[in-house]
């Protein structure tokens, strides 16, 4: 393998680990806060939807993209009322949401542009383009470091960018600020919180609406950004495998970042290559596929480190009278 | 006390969360155009009116059941087995095997040797999760839908590269041998002058849906395991002191929901197929939660839930057929039944449960 080679499957891993890091960091924000969601799904696929649909209407990539985070959020909503308000069982909620993105897109899509459950090409900016990172043509015929420059790091479009930037935000805002205590309190001890006299429901609920927003990027995204429509159940089960890099990072930004840059990548071998020859065994190619699963069940499993999830998480939280 | 009577919770409380998923369903349908009682009146045509849409309603019923039960277990032991899909994959996978490596002589003897291998392979597939959530205390939920795409990949893998008959396309096994073939309902029920069930794929292994329904029942209510599983699922703590080991209820409780899930493929695979194909499940295995949560996990709820989502599978279809309402609009009902029985289950239940202490308060 050359080099040229590895820094075109390291960019196609940067593009396919995005919409999981989003997904993921969504997940981050539920789960710490106590609320389980595994309707990541569902709001990544419903955002993917709305965003392409309204981007093809408006001519407008970031319309779109507020259309794409407004449907996630509202997806987002159902899910904090039957978990929160109703005390309902956060696993069903969300299984119920992603059912209802998957029928609900086609529905729409159907009724509204009659054309098999997808929507129109999007085409000029209805789209997010690549962007060129400064200097990056100056730069580019510098050996080694040109090309990680001016082709791995440069030349993604803008959703990139804000998710790289989301890491660092996202460690900061649990680790260093006043409301990430408490988020990380509310899902380990919510009855610690509630003496301490804040709201936990008013904490649930900003967890929730912040999973809905990072989702709504990440399916708007998808959509508008990696293709250029939205197509019948296209995220493809991301929302899921977000799910399992969130327990494989143990639920920590930074290991977030790592777990998704290498579910990108077993994606990008997977999009690149037929087979796998690994010290002259072939691997099928199938093998690649259920790697991220198999890794996760290891993980939780406990023979490689423990994952730990929050305490309270998965509990409707009933205030004492 | 007891807040509501008893046929309030079993009867009302679904009643009213069935009837507000139905009540958005129909704004769905005129949302998107098209008229909601003409399109009630065309599933019930297809799927009622007619022996083959019965033929094609208890096909899918059977499905249901199946899973609906599978999920139903795990719910009296307080566990979620989303797996139902990965187990059914695999038990299609045992039936598979045992009709084309086993030379049988008839289809009464391959039934009972197909439907072990379905348990078998189900049940098996719910092992490692069961185990790792007993032993290891990995969460049931996450292990089972990890274990749903590694079945759909290792089914991908044989299907593609190991059981394609040589110089076949499509990624499926060989026909299963005719002596393996089950009877049909138009086998079973048309005369001599009049043929029933025309064309349709329910089979036999309706019967022993019906028939694991009441195993099921007898199961839960009537044996000693029953009471274990019910009282582990209603309190751990106090199952451990009446010295019930939890570890092995788990395990138990998970090996019979995938048993049960797998047993779903000798409808689809042997009786409908006759040959495994890649996707044969259809995502019954998720429907099965919809089913298990309307029917309160009580087996006769779960038979009339299956047949209603039977119903709405194959009206479904005929919608797609006569109109432009995409066979989807059937995963937004199944999604609206989910949401209202399952996890807004207390929207309906609070108020109810007032309105009831209230009146009694007034009697005394």
């Amino acid at each position: 393998m050359d080099f040229a080679t590895v820094i075109q499957l390291l960019d196609s891993t940067i593009r396919s680990a995005t919409p999981l890091l989003l997904a993921c960091l969504a997940g981050l924000y539920s789960e710490r806060s106590g609320i389980f969601d595994i309707g990541l799904e569902g709001k990544m696929l419903a955002a993917a939807f709305f965003s392409a649909a309204v981007a093809f209407l408006s001519g407008s990539a970031w319309i779109g993209l507020a259309a794409g985070i407004g449907s996630s959020v509202a997806l987002a909503l159902v899910h904090a009322l039957a978990s929160i308000n109703f005390r309902g069982n956060q696993l069903i909620s969300g299984v119920a949401i992603n059912f209802l993105a998957a029928g609900m897109t086609v529905l729409v899509a159907q009724a509204w542009f009659s054309q098999g459950g997808r929507t129109p090409s999007l085409v000029g900016s209805a789209r997010f383009a690549p962007i060129k990172l400064p200097f990056a043509d100056q730069v580019a015929e510098v050996p080694i470091f040109g090309p990680i420059y001016a082709e791995l790091l440069s030349g993604h479009s803008i959703p990139v960018y804000i998710t790289l930037a989301l890491v660092p935000l996202t460690w900061w805002v649990l680790h260093r600020s006043r409301f990430g205590l408490r988020l990380r309190a509310v899902g380990d001890a919510p009855e610690a919180v509630d003496t301490a006299g804040v709201s936990v429901i008013r904490l649930r609920y900003s967890a929730v609406i912040i999973c809905g927003v990072l989702c709504g990027i990440a399916g708007a995204y998808m959509a508008t950004g990696l293709q250029a429509n939205f197509t019948k159940d296209m995220t493809a089960n991301r929302g899921f495998i977000a799910l399992a890099a969130l327990i494989f990072a143990k639920w920590r930004p930074w290991h977030a970042l790592m777990t998704c840059l290498l579910f990108g990548f077993l994606f990008a071998i997977e999009t690149r290559f037929q087979k796998i020859d690994l010290f002259g065994v072939t691997l099928p190619l199938q093998f690649v596929q259920a790697l991220p699963y198999v890794l996760t069940v290891v993980i939780l499993a406990g023979f490689v480190g423990r994952a730990v999830p929050p305490r309270a998480g998965g509990q409707p939280y009933v205030k004492e009278q | 006390m007891q807040k509501m009577p008893a046929w309030a919770d079993a009867v009302l409380v679904p009643m009213i969360s069935l009837l507000l998923a139905a009540i958005l369903s129909a704004l769905v349908i005129i949302s998107i155009g098209e008229d909601p009682v003409a399109a009630f009146r065309l599933m019930v045509d297809g799927a009622l009116m007619r022996s083959a849409g019965w033929g094609y309603t208890l096909y899918y019923a059977t499905n249901f059941m199946f899973t609906g039960l599978a999920v139903a277990v795990a719910f009296h032991a307080r566990m979620f087995n989303i797996g139902g899909e990965g187990q059914a994959m695999l038990g299609g996978l045992g039936v598979a095997l045992a009709c084309l490596y086993i030379p049988w002589p008839h289809w009464s003897v391959a039934l009972i040797g197909t439907s072990l291998a379905a348990m078998l392979f189900g049940a098996a597939w719910a092992l490692i999760p069961a185990w790792l959530q007993a032993k290891r205390g990995s969460h049931i939920v996450i292990t089972t839908i990890m274990f749903n795409f590694i079945a759909a990949t290792l089914l991908n893998y044989l299907l593609v590269n190991v059981l394609r008959p040589k110089g076949a396309m499509d990624p499926a096994t060989a026909r299963f041998p005719e002596t393996t073939n089950l009877p049909t309902f138009r086998d079973m029920f048309s005369t001599a002058d009049t043929v029933l069930f025309r064309g349709t794929p329910a089979n036999v292994s309706f019967f022993i849906a019906v028939f694991a329904c009441f195993l099921v029942w007898l199961l839960i209510w009537r044996t000693r395991l029953g009471y274990e599983l019910r009282a582990f699922g209603q309190s751990e703590p106090a199952a451990l002191y009446a010295g019930i080991a939890p570890a092995r209820i788990t395990i138990i409780a998970l090996l019979i929901s995938g048993a049960l899930a797998g047993l779903m493929a000798v409808n689809t695979t042997q009786g409908e197929a006759e040959r495994l194909i890649l996707n044969s499940t259809e995502g019954a295995g998720f429907i099965g939660i919809a089913v298990a949560l309307m029917g309160r996990s009580h087996p006769l709820g779960v038979f009339i839930a299956a047949i209603l989502f039977g119903f709405l599978y194959q009206g479904g279809a005929e919608l797609a057929l006569w109109t432009t309402i995409p066979r989807e609009l059937i995963v937004v009902i199944q999604a609206l039944v989910i949401l209202f029985t399952g996890a807004l289950d207390n929207m309906v239940r609070m108020p109810l449960e007032r309105l009831f202490l209230a009146l009694r308060r007034r009697e005394s």
